[in-house]
């Protein structure tokens, strides 16, 4: 059962977001909190800004020129926007896993190693081995590469692949995983694993993900937040969101009506 | 159907309609059922009566084919929202008429017994009760189709009437029994035909809260179920 808000302190609060490309207006005052140890889906039609929020919330939208971010972002109470903030320890605190699994050209051991090796969380090859093993293991991906440390990544199966992203996501341990359509381009087996994982991982991580499909946004996420034209139009308890949405325009998006 | 917006699956919507159609279907059927149950009886027409028990199976049918299509339904269109909600109350409402057609089939069955014995003036107030009782039915399907939750609301005050109508049909049938033992066996009857009629009531009002359900996403707290007639047995047993 869900508490209620005012128990949970949220783990990152979004107040009155905008974000511009250019001339154009991509999210128009967006309030949201996301709550520690849940899973937040955010869901939406293409181009209804919930892409671009993810990219809000650790700051990758700062890797596009023309982008402009204005509101207040927080982490734990802290602004994340403050010129101040060190970006390379914010994405450590908050991590990302792609649509497309990019595994560095690297051995399997090297794509899980490299995070903590530039954050210094590692002080001998033991420790090293112990982070690699306890990531993938935590990623569900131990038991199937053991013993093949040494091969490349890219050897892997697609599958494979993503959950190694996931246990390069987690080896600098983060305490915000955001996931942008981590299943799109996986099989059903490969993205029912991937969804199981979540539920793992939210015990000890906050999750935010981005899905086209409702389906998985009912099967793994707490909380759901549906965008439409910029705008957060609905968030609330997944459970109610998707048998009795508030708001017609979220009725009618994930019954798959028109208009 | 609703007004809402139609699904880009137009087959879903075809199907959701084919859910309703079905649904009407069944409907007319129980009300047809449920007048010749009555009239059956009214007139101790026992053959009628044997073609409206024979017909009972029909109903049955209707039901299990509402919850199959249900069940495919949810299982390939994944529904959510207003759509699953209507599809849950679709289940619910057959099984609840499948159960006043199991009402009619029991009025039915009785005219043979009813019939041995010199009419009774109860049989008419057993007659007006039956009208409110397919009045209330001909109004939840209606509002059903419509999905018009305050026709629904309607409902639940015309129950009360019914249950009004019980419990004045339960006193005078007491008072029967007890001027002459041998009314004891017709009354006997036509109490549980009285019974049914009642229960008949009650699972309208069921249909009715479906339509809640399905249009606003609430379901009303079980309503409590109140035999009007026990208050009055320890008064009867004193006299």
């Amino acid at each position: 059962m869900d508490m209620s808000p005012s128990t949970i302190r949220p783990k990152l609060t979004a107040r009155g977001v905008n974000v511009f490309y250019g001339d154009a207006q991509a999210l128009n005052q967006v309030d949201l909190d996301i709550r520690a140890h849940e899973v937040t889906a955010l869901i939406g039609p293409s181009g209804c800004g919930k892409s671009t929020f993810l990219r809000c919330l650790n700051r990758m939208n700062d890797l596009i020129e023309i982008c402009r971010v204005d509101g207040d972002i927080r982490l734990d109470g802290e602004d994340i926007y403050d010129p101040a903030v060190n970006l390379v320890y914010l994405r450590a605190r908050i991590g990302m896993v792609f649509q497309k699994p990019n595994p560095f050209p690297k051995p399997i051991y090297d794509n899980v190693a490299y995070g903590p090796k530039i954050h210094g969380l590692a002080r001998s090859r033991a420790e090293m081995d112990e982070i690699v093993a306890s990531s993938l293991e935590r990623a569900g991906l131990w038991d199937e590469v053991k013993d093949r440390l040494d091969a490349p990544a890219t050897g892997l199966s697609g599958g494979q692949q993503q959950r190694l992203c996931i246990a390069r996501a987690i080896a600098v341990r983060p305490e915000v995983i955001l996931m942008d359509e981590p299943c799109s381009s996986l099989d059903p087996i490969a993205t029912a694993r991937i969804e199981a994982l979540m539920d793992e991982l939210r015990q000890n991580f906050t999750i935010v993900i981005v899905t086209h499909s409702m389906q998985q946004a009912a099967r793994v996420s707490q909380r759901t937040a549906f965008f439409h034209l910029g705008d957060l139009v609905e968030v609330g308890d997944t459970d109610t969101v998707f048998t009795q949405p508030v708001d017609p325009r979220t009725e009618s998006y994930i019954s798959g009506r028109i208009g | 159907m609703n007004d809402r917006a139609e699904h880009i699956h137009k087959a879903f919507d075809e199907e959701l309609r084919q859910l309703d159609n079905r649904l009407a279907e069944m409907g007319g059927l129980v009300e047809a059922q449920l007048a010749g149950a009555v009239e059956a009886l009214r007139r101790g027409n026992t053959e009628l009566a044997e073609q409206i028990v024979a017909r009972d199976k029909e109903i049955d049918a209707l039901d299990i084919e509402i919850d199959l299509f249900s069940v495919r339904l949810v299982a390939l269109r994944q529904p959510v929202a207003a759509d699953l909600r209507t599809i849950f109350a679709a289940i619910r409402i057959s099984s609840d008429l499948e159960r006043i057609g199991d009402m009619a089939k029991n009025i039915a069955r009785r005219t043979h017994a009813v019939s041995r014995f010199p009419p009774l003036a109860t049989t008419a107030s057993i007659a007006s009760m039956a009208r409110v009782v397919q009045t209330m039915i001909k109004q939840v399907l209606d509002a059903w189709t419509a999905r018009d939750t305050e026709a629904a609301t309607d409902i639940f005050a015309r129950d009360a009437e019914v249950d009004q109508h019980y419990a004045s049909l339960f006193r005078e049938l007491l008072t029967y029994m007890m001027e002459d033992p041998r009314n004891i066996g017709p009354c006997t009857h036509l109490l549980f035909v009285a019974k049914n009629l009642e229960r008949v009531g009650d699972h309208t009002t069921n249909i009715a809260e479906q339509i809640d359900y399905a249009v606003l996403g609430t379901r009303s707290a079980e309503r409590e179920t109140h035999d009007p007639t026990n208050t009055h047995i320890p008064a009867a047993e004193g006299q």
